[in-house]
């Protein structure tokens, strides 16, 4: 028995040393909210992303300012009345690929793979689970993931008087490309 | 079995520790990373005045703001004046953002039927992180022509002297997210005044303000004091005005009292003759739309 629990630390310390990381900071994250009135779409090209492949542990951080759009006031308003970028200036993601066991790296393909973590919006944590797919390419992994998010989770008021400008859940589009980094 | 029971926590406790350990490192390792940006303060105030006057604030490169000003007649006035509300000057503006710094504006006052040209810059803009600025500036520079007929039509009039001019520096701080605040020192100039008693080159200090109380609604505060003796041929005293500014969407909705009855710089600033104490206050009111005329360009790819 101990020496299973020995074999196993060893084995865990291991498999953390010997670690391939992948990362990126140009990701890509699309928001994107439909409501009766008014169409509002935001993009931010300077996502960072890590990805371990040893372990599937995948963390996201987004500085929410950097998020532009297309108009200068609903980027306003985003930042001072919505997302209050002042007081919580990052968003952030700490999870891991659960299947990622499943991913054969060095044979380039689609697959899909489910996501589980914890999600820091507007300081808000909360457990997520989202599936996306991971493209492994010339040892480059695209990834892309789209989701929902409900602002009322986050909690991300919409008053009554924008209520038609502005939808009650906004659509997340992650996409990364992730390089080989050298540890 | 009981000992086995503890082994399978520890295992499991390690386990859960590694786990988290590990995404704190890729976390860790972004962090390292991450280059410092330059983090400029949005926002100081809501829109591009602060009650009546100039706050730091342009519309956005591209956008255009359109700006009714609507001061209502004295409340000291009595009920047959139905406390001013029979009487308004009104100012219709249009501004423009040129560039995120340079914008330029338009207006039209029933005072004197006085239309108004500026530009205002933004020189400096409060930021943190990788810039550090601790104030943002901006300069404004204005003309005046009032265009009602001559008083002295049997003179010999130039059109010169329907002329006047405004230059203000303006100093804001945003402390934290509730509070911000402005000092701005002006100059008028007026190419004719009424009394040779009185100077052509008016110098006032003007501080403002604003309090959010909560992310869309905000009390603001402006006072601008005439430093005495530049003006003898009438009372002219401190414009002194006060508000709360309710932003929704588009729009922000300034309602407010001052003693001033003009609405351009050149007015204010020189012509308050009213009196805070003697009631002498005017309602007023501002709405301001922001129409985006050029989308930005976003960076997709």
């Amino acid at each position: 028995m101990k020496v299973n629990i020995l074999v196993l630390i060893l084995l865990a310390v291991s498999i953390h040393v010997s670690a391939q990381k992948f990362a990126t900071k140009i990701g890509h994250i699309k928001f994107y909210s439909k409501a009766p009135l008014e169409k509002i779409e935001a993009h931010n090209m300077q996502v960072n992303a890590a990805f371990d492949q040893q372990s599937g542990f995948f963390v996201f951080k987004v500085l929410m300012k950097s998020f532009e759009f297309e108009k200068a006031l609903m980027q306003e308003h985003f930042n001072e009345n919505y997302i209050e970028s002042d007081k919580f200036p990052n968003a952030t993601f700490l999870g891991k690929v659960t299947n990622f066991n499943e991913i054969n790296f060095s044979k380039d393909g689609t697959y899909k793979v489910n996501v589980e973590g914890k999600l820091t919006l507007h300081g808000i944590t909360k457990e997520v689970k989202e599936t996306g797919t991971f493209q492994p390419d010339k040892g480059k992994i695209f990834g892309k993931a789209i989701f929902n998010l409900l602002l009322s989770d986050y909690n991300i008021d919409v008053p009554g008087a924008v209520a038609n400008n502005i939808s009650k859940t906004v659509e997340i589009t992650v996409e990364v490309v992730l390089e080989k980094i050298n540890p | 079995m009981k000992s086995n029971f503890f082994l399978l926590l520890t295992i499991t406790g390690l386990f859960s520790f590694l786990s988290s350990k590990g995404q704190d490192d890729l976390m860790s390792m972004i962090n390292n990373n991450e280059k410092p940006v330059v983090d400029f303060t949005s926002a100081t105030f809501k829109t591009t005045r602060i009650v009546i006057g100039q706050s730091i604030e342009n519309p956005a490169k591209g956008n255009a703001l359109f700006l009714i000003t609507h001061h209502f007649g004295a409340l000291n006035t009595g009920y047959e004046n139905l406390f001013g509300l029979k009487q308004a000057t009104i100012r219709l503006g249009i501004e423009y953002g040129l560039t995120d710094r340079i914008a330029f504006g338009f207006g039209l006052n029933t005072l004197k039927n006085t239309w108004d040209g500026f530009l205002k810059v933004k020189i400096l803009r409060q930021s943190k992180g990788a810039r550090r600025m601790p104030l943002s500036v901006s300069a404004f520079a204005g003309t005046a022509i009032y265009t009602t007929k001559w008083d002295h039509p049997e003179r010999k009039n130039y059109f010169s002297s329907r002329m006047s001019y405004a230059f203000e520096l303006l100093f804001a701080r945003k402390f934290g997210n509730a509070f911000s605040f402005q000092i701005m020192p002006a100059m008028v100039h007026r190419n004719l005044v009424a009394s040779a008693l009185d100077h052509n080159d008016i110098f006032t200090i003007g501080a403002g303000g604003r309090i959010k109380i909560s992310n869309r609604v905000s009390v603001n505060g402006e006072y601008h004091y005439l430093i005495p003796g530049q003006i003898n041929s009438y009372k002219a005293y401190d414009s002194f005005s006060f508000g709360v500014d309710i932003e929704t969407g588009g729009h922000v909705f300034q309602i407010f009292l001052t003693n001033s009855m003009g609405e351009n710089e050149e007015a204010f600033l020189t012509e308050t003759t009213g009196q805070w104490k003697n009631g002498q206050i005017f309602l007023g009111f501002n709405i301001s739309r922001i129409f985006t005329i050029f989308y930005p360009k976003l960076n997709r790819n």
